[in-house]
C-alpha cells in the first residue's frame, strides 16, 4: 500500500475520536470492506512516525473490556493535514478514473 | 527533536512493547469471544500483528542514527578487548600519558609566559614608551624594568599629543618589618592615571586617580586582592588599616579585582602606592634625581593608530624630552650623546616577563623534547598496535569475510586507539599538574616568589586535544591499515606457524624503531651536554670560598647625618657582628658578590690612552684574606689608607692583564671618569688581587678594581657586610640579627648564604639538566621497550627456523648473534641518523651550554654507549630465550 494512504486512513479513522492501535487495525480493516489487508504490526511504525510530526498525540487508557491500552487522538494539525490529503487524494483518484475510464468524464 | 528521541529510545521501545502487548491482548480475547481455545485465540492474534521483532526495528532505526549507535559498538568492543589484555593496555596508556601530559605542561607554562594577553581593558592597544637599547643612559638603575627618569616621563606627557593615556609604573620588593630580618612585599608604583589607562576597578573601596598623585601626596595604597586573602584573611574591615612600608605608615583605601596582577607576566604585586609616594621610601629623591631610571611607561592608542605612528610621533618629540631632562653631571660628550636619544612605541598586548625573556626560550626547547618523547611514545604503541593486528589476523578475516566494509573494521581499530589516546589524555593530565607545579617551584627558587596562573583555557585545551588527535592517527592508523590490507582467504588459510616469514614482514617495525633509536639520541644528547653544563658551573673556579654569608643591613640612620656619623655607626656594626661567637670574621663590601648587581665606571691608566670599562668594588682590608682571593703582587689595603691618605687600588688580574698588556700594573695609576669641572680622581696600584667572579658564575673573570672602604666618601646607601662563621654556617643569619639588633633594632637586614644563593642562581640550568635528563632517559626506556617487543616478536615468529638451525648445528651462541646480530643494525642505523640531528638541535642551543662546546666527543660517546648499552640488553633477553629453544620441541608442534 501508498505509504501516504495508511497515514491518511489512520487519520480518518481517528475523527469520530480518539482509538487505540487495535480498534484502528480493525477500523480500517472494515470500513475497506477488507479490501485492504493490513498487517496489523505495520501500523505501529506509521502510528510513531505520526506523533512524531505532531499530527496525532497519545495517552495511555483503559479498554473497554478493561485492558490497558495506547490510546491515539486526532490534533488539530493532524486535522488540517487529513483535509488536505483527502482533498489531494480525491483529486489524484479523479484523475486516476478519468484515464482509466474516459467515456464517464465531462 | 532528533537528540531528544535518541536519547529516549530505549524508553520508546519498552513502551512500544507494551503497547504491542495490548494489542495481542486485546485481539486474543477478542477471538476468545469468537470461540477459539485460549491458546489458539493467542497465536491467532500474534500471526494477526505479524513480526513484532521487524517493528520495534523499523521504530528503533526511526529513533536512533546509526552511525551514532555503531560507534558505540565499537567503542564497548574495543573497551573489551583492551581490559582483556590489561598489560598492553597500562603500558600504551602510561607512555602517551607521559607523553601528552609533559608537552601539554610545556605548554601551559608556554601559553602564561608567552601568549596570554594582559588582564586589563583593550590590552592591544597599549603600548610600552621606552628608549630603544643602545641609548645612552648613565646613573642608577632600580626596580625590574628600570627604562625611563621621572623626568623623562613627566616631559613626554607634557609633549604627547598621540596617546589618550599615559602612565608609568615601578615595581620591586618593599620591606613591611620595623628592624630585624625583612620581610618584602612585591610592590607596585602606578602614576596617577594608571587605573584610568588599564580600565581596572577596585574590588572594595577605590582606586587611586590622579589628585592622589601629587607632589607631597598623602601615603595611601591598594592592596592586591591575593595580598589580601593570603596575609590579612579577607578582612571586610581592611580599609581602615594601614601597612608599614620601609617604617612608614601607608593607609589602605582600597583591594583591586583577583584578575589584576600587574603588568609584569610571571611576577604579581602585593601592594600598590602612588609614584608620588616614592620619597618616603626612597633617601635618594628619585622623583627629582634625573639619574634615576626606574619607571617603564605605558600608553594607550587611539583606535586607528598603529604603535608605528605612535613612534613616529615620539621620535618628533624626542629632541624636546630630551633637552629638558639632561641629568645634571653629565661629562660633554654625555651630554651630546644624551640629546641624541630618541624614543619609541612597542606593543604592550602581553605585558613585560623577566620570567618570560630568561625561560621563553628554554620552554621552547624542553617542548622541542617533549614532542620528540610524544612521538617515540607513538612510534612505540604503532609497534605494539601493529602486533596486535598480527596477532588478530584472523578475527579481521573473518569479519571481512563475513561482510564487513574494510572502512568499518579500520574504524574499529581507530576507536581502539582512541580510547587509548583518551585515557592518555586523562591520565597526562595529572602528569601536567605535577610537572608545571614542579617547574613553577623551581622557578620561584631561582627567581623569587614566580606566580604563574596555569589554567585550561581554550588555548591549552585545543593544544591537548591537537596533540590527542594527531598521536591517534600516528599510532593507530597506520596498524589499521596495514592489518586490514589483506584477503580474507589468504589470511585465513596462512597459520604463521610453521611458515617462515620474511624479513619483508618485520619491514615497517624495523622503520619505527630506526626512528625511535634516532630520536632517543638526540635526547640523549641533550640530557648528557645539559648535565654536563650543570656539573662545570656547580664546580666552576669562582675564585674565593662561598661559605659566606652576605648581609645587607639598611635604616634611615646610615644614610643620614655627617660622613664620620655614617662612618661610625658602619664599624661598630662591624664590630658587633664580629663580636658574636658564631662570627669568625666580617669585612666590609660594598658590592654583593654574585648577585647580578654591579657597578662599574670608565677608567684611564694614562691621559692619553682609550677608556677602559671596569667594575668597582670597596672593601675592607680583610676582605682578600677572609675570602681566599690571593695578592699576587704588591700589597693588602693598610689600616693607614684612610679618607686622608692618597687613594688606592686593588686591581684583579683581568684588569692588570687588560690595562696594561704589556708592563706591569703595579705602580701606576688610573683616573676614574669624573663629569667636566671636577677634578679627576687618581688613584694609585699597590697591588693586584688574583682573579674572582664578579656578578655571574657564567662570565669570564672580568676586570675589577677593588678601593678600601675606608676611602668612601658617599656611604649614603645599605652597609654591606661578608661574614665568615666559626661553626655551621647555617647559624649565621640569626647571629647576624641578634647582633644588628643589638646596635639598633630599628635597622632591617636582608641575609643570604652565598654558596646557596649561587646554587639557586643556577636554576635554568638545574631546570634544563633535570628535564633533559628525564625525558632523556623516558626515551632511551621508550625505545628500549619497542626494541624488546619487536625482538621478542621475531624470536617467537622464527622460532621454528631456529629449531632447524640448532638440529642441523648451530650453537645457541649463533642464534643469540643473528638476534643481537639484527637489532645492532637496527640501533646503528638509528644512531648513524640521530647523532647529525642532535649536534644540529645541540648547535641550535648552544647559548645555554657552558664550559662545553655542543659537539663534545665525550657526550656523543656517552650517549651513543648508553643507547648501545640498553638496546642491547633489550635484544639479548629475547636472543637467550630463542638459543634455548629446544629444537626437538619446536619441530615437534609443527
Amino acid at each position: 500500500m501508498l505509504q501516504g494512504a495508511l497515514d491518511m486512513l489512520i487519520l480518518r479513522s481517528l475523527v469520530l475520536g480518539p482509538a487505540h492501535g487495535h480498534t484502528i487495525a480493525h477500523a480500517i480493516a472494515q470500513r475497506s470492506e477488507q479490501v485492504l489487508q493490513v498487517e496489523h504490526g505495520s501500523l505501529y511504525p506509521a502510528l510513531h512516525r505520526l506523533e512524531d510530526r505532531g499530527f496525532v498525540a497519545s495517552f495511555w487508557g483503559t479498554s473497554e473490556n478493561n485492558r490497558k491500552a495506547k490510546y491515539y487522538r486526532l490534533t488539530p494539525s493532524g486535522r488540517k493535514m487529513l483535509a488536505a490529503e483527502t482533498s489531494r487524494w480525491e483529486q489524484l483518484a479523479r484523475a486516476i478514473a478519468q484515464v482509466l475510464n474516459p467515456v464517464d468524464g465531462q | 527533536m532528533t537528540w531528544r528521541r535518541f536519547f529516549n529510545r530505549r524508553r520508546r521501545d519498552e513502551d512500544l512493547q507494551r503497547e504491542i502487548a495490548s494489542y495481542i491482548a486485546l485481539e486474543t480475547d477478542d477471538n476468545i469471544a469468537r470461540g477459539m481455545s485460549p491458546p489458539d485465540a493467542h497465536d491467532a492474534a500474534v500471526r494477526k500483528f505479524g513480526n513484532v521483532t521487524r517493528v520495534r526495528e523499523d521504530v528503533y532505526v526511526m529513533n536512533t542514527m546509526m552511525p551514532l549507535d555503531t560507534l558505540w559498538q565499537d567503542v564497548r568492543l574495543a573497551v573489551r578487548l583492551l581490559r582483556r589484555d590489561k598489560g598492553f593496555t597500562i603500558a600504551a596508556i602510561l607512555s602517551l600519558a607521559l607523553g601528552i601530559g609533559a608537552n601539554t605542561a610545556l605548554f601551559q607554562l608556554l601559553d602564561v609566559v608567552r601568549l596570554r594577553s594582559l588582564p586589563v581593558a583593550a590590552p592591544d592597544r597599549l603600548v610600552k614608551v621606552s628608549l630603544p637599547p643602545g641609548s645612552e643612559r648613565s646613573g642608577s638603575f632600580s626596580s625590574r624594568w628600570p627604562e625611563m627618569t621621572f623626568a623623562q616621563f613627566e616631559e613626554i606627557g607634557r609633549h604627547q599629543r598621540i596617546f589618550t593615556g599615559l602612565f608609568a609604573w615601578s615595581s620591586r620588593g618593599v620591606n613591611t618589618a620595623d628592624g630585624g630580618i625583612i620581610r618584602e612585599v612585591d610592590t607596585l608604583w602606578l602614576s596617577g592615571d594608571a587605573f584610568g589607562v588599564l580600565g581596572v576597578r577596585p574590588e572594595l573601596g577605590r582606586v587611586f586617580g590622579r589628585d592622589d598623585d601629587r607632589p607631597g601626596c598623602a601615603p595611601i595604597a591598594l592592596i592586591s586582592h591575593a595580598y589580601w586573602q593570603r596575609a590579612l584573611g579577607g578582612d571586610a574591615s581592611v580599609l581602615s588599616r594601614t601597612i608599614r612600608l620601609e617604617g612608614t605608615s601607608f593607609e589602605i583605601v582600597g583591594v583591586t579585582t583577583p584578575g589584576f596582577y600587574g603588568l609584569d607576566v610571571g611576577r604579581r604585586f602585593d601592594v600598590a602606592i602612588p609614584l608620588c609616594t616614592d620619597p618616603l621610601l626612597n633617601p635618594s629623591n628619585r622623583l627629582e634625581t634625573r639619574r634615576s631610571w626606574w619607571l617603564s611607561a605605558v600608553g594607550r592608542l587611539p583606535s586607528g593608530v598603529s604603535a608605528r605612528q605612535a613612534t613616529e610621533h615620539l621620535k618628533a618629540i624626542a629632541p624636546a624630552v630630551m633637552k629638558s631632562t639632561v641629568p645634571p653631571d653629565s661629562s660633554g660628550d654625555g651630554i651630546e650623546r644624551y640629546l641624541a636619544n630618541t624614543l619609541q612605541a612597542s606593543p604592550l598586548l602581553s605585558g613585560v616577563s623577566d620570567v618570560r625573556d630568561t625561560f621563553g626560550t628554554i620552554l621552547i626547547v624542553l617542548l622541542a623534547g617533549t614532542a620528540i618523547v610524544l612521538l617515540i611514545a607513538c612510534a612505540n604503541l604503532a609497534s605494539l598496535l601493529l602486533a596486535r593486528g598480527t596477532a588478530r589476523q584472523k578475527e579481521i578475516a573473518v569479519r571481512l569475510a563475513i561482510g564487513a566494509s574494510r572502512q568499518r573494521v579500520v574504524r574499529q581499530l581507530l576507536v581502539e586507539s582512541a580510547i587509548l589516546v583518551a585515557a592518555g589524555v586523562g591520565a597526562g593530565t595529572i602528569v601536567a599538574r605535577g610537572l608545571t607545579s614542579v617547574v613553577v617551584t623551581q622557578l620561584a627558587d631561582g627567581m623569587g616568589p614566580v606566580f604563574l596562573d596555569i589554567q585550561w583555557n581554550l588555548n591549552v585545551l585545543g593544544f591537548t586535544a591537537g596533540i590527542a588527535a594527531l598521536t591517534c592517527l600516528l599510532c593507530g592508523l597506520a596498524p589499521a591499515l596495514k592489518a586490514t590490507a589483506l584477503a580474507p582467504a589468504a589470511a585465513m588459510r596462512a597459520d604463521g606457524r610453521g611458515t617462515t616469514q620474511g624479513p619483508d614482514r618485520f619491514r615497517f617495525r624495523r622503520l619505527l624503531l630506526i626512528g625511535q633509536v634516532g630520536l632517543s639520541v638526540v635526547l640523549l644528547l641533550g640530557a648528557v651536554l645539559f648535565t654536563r653544563t650543570l656539573y662545570n658551573l656547580l664546580n666552576v673556579n669562582v675564585g674565593f670560598d662561598q661559605q659566606v654569608v652576605v648581609a645587607g643591613l639598611s635604616h634611615r640612620s646610615l644614610a643620614e647625618g655627617t660622613l664620620d656619623e655614617r662612618q661610625l655607626l658602619r664599624e661598630r656594626l662591624r664590630d658587633a657582628i664580629a663580636a658574636h661567637p658564631a662570627v669568625a670574621d666580617v669585612a666590609a663590601s660594598r658590592n654583593q658578590p654574585l648577585s647580578g648587581r654591579w657597578w662599574n665606571d670608565y677608567v684611564y691608566v694614562d691621559v692619553s690612552s682609550e677608556k677602559l670599562l671596569s667594575n668597582f668594588n670597596r672593601v675592607s682590608p680583610n676582605y682578600f684574606r677572609m675570602l681566599g682571593i690571593p695578592i699576587l703582587k704588591g700589597r693588602n689595603f693598610l689600616p693607614q689608607d684612610v679618607r686622608q691618605a692618597p687613594a688606592v687600588a686593588v686591581v684583579s688580574d683581568a684588569f692588570a692583564r687588560k690595562a696594561f698588556p704589556t708592563g706591569d700594573a703595579l705602580g701606576h695609576t688610573l683616573w676614574i671618569e669624573t663629569p667636566p669641572g671636577q677634578p679627576a680622581r687618581r688613584i694609585e696600584i699597590v697591588g693586584i688581587a688574583a682573579d674572582a667572579k664578579y656578578e655571574d658564575i657564567r662570565s669570564d673573570f672580568e676586570p675589577v678594581v677593588h678601593l678600601p672602604a675606608a676611602q668612601d666618601d658617599e656611604l649614603r646607601e645599605a652597609a654591606w657586610f661578608v661574614v665568615k662563621p666559626r661553626g655551621p654556617i647555617d647559624d649565621l643569619p640569626a647571629a647576624i640579627e641578634q647582633s644588628v639588633a643589638g646596635v639598633n633594632p630599628a635597622i632591617a637586614l636582608h641575609v643570604t648564604i652565598l654558596s646557596r644563593q649561587v646554587r639557586e642562581g643556577l636554576l635554568r640550568e638545574r631546570l634544563m639538566a633535570g628535564l633533559s635528563v628525564a625525558f632523556g632517559s623516558l626515551a632511551a626506556l621508550l625505545a628500549a621497550i619497542g626494541l624488546y617487543g619487536v625482538m621478542s616478536y621475531m624470536v617467537t615468529r622464527r622460532s621454528s627456523e631456529f629449531g632447524i638451525r640448532m638440529a642441523l648445528g648451530a650453537h645457541r651462541r649463533d642464534v643469540v648473534r643473528i638476534v643481537v646480530g639484527e637489532a645492532g643494525v637496527v640501533v646503528a642505523i638509528g644512531l648513524a641518523i640521530g647523532i647529525p640531528l642532535g649536534l644540529g638541535a645541540a648547535a641550535a642551543a648552544r647559548s645555554l651550554l657552558f664550559g662545553l662546546e655542543p659537539t663534545d666527543p665525550a657526550t656523543i660517546a656517552i650517549a651513543v654507549a648508553f643507547l648501545a648499552a640498553i638496546g642491547l640488553l633489550a635484544a639479548y633477553l629475547p636472543a637467550r630465550r630463542a638459543s634455548r629453544l629446544d629444537p626437538v620441541e619446536v619441530l615437534r608442534m609443527e
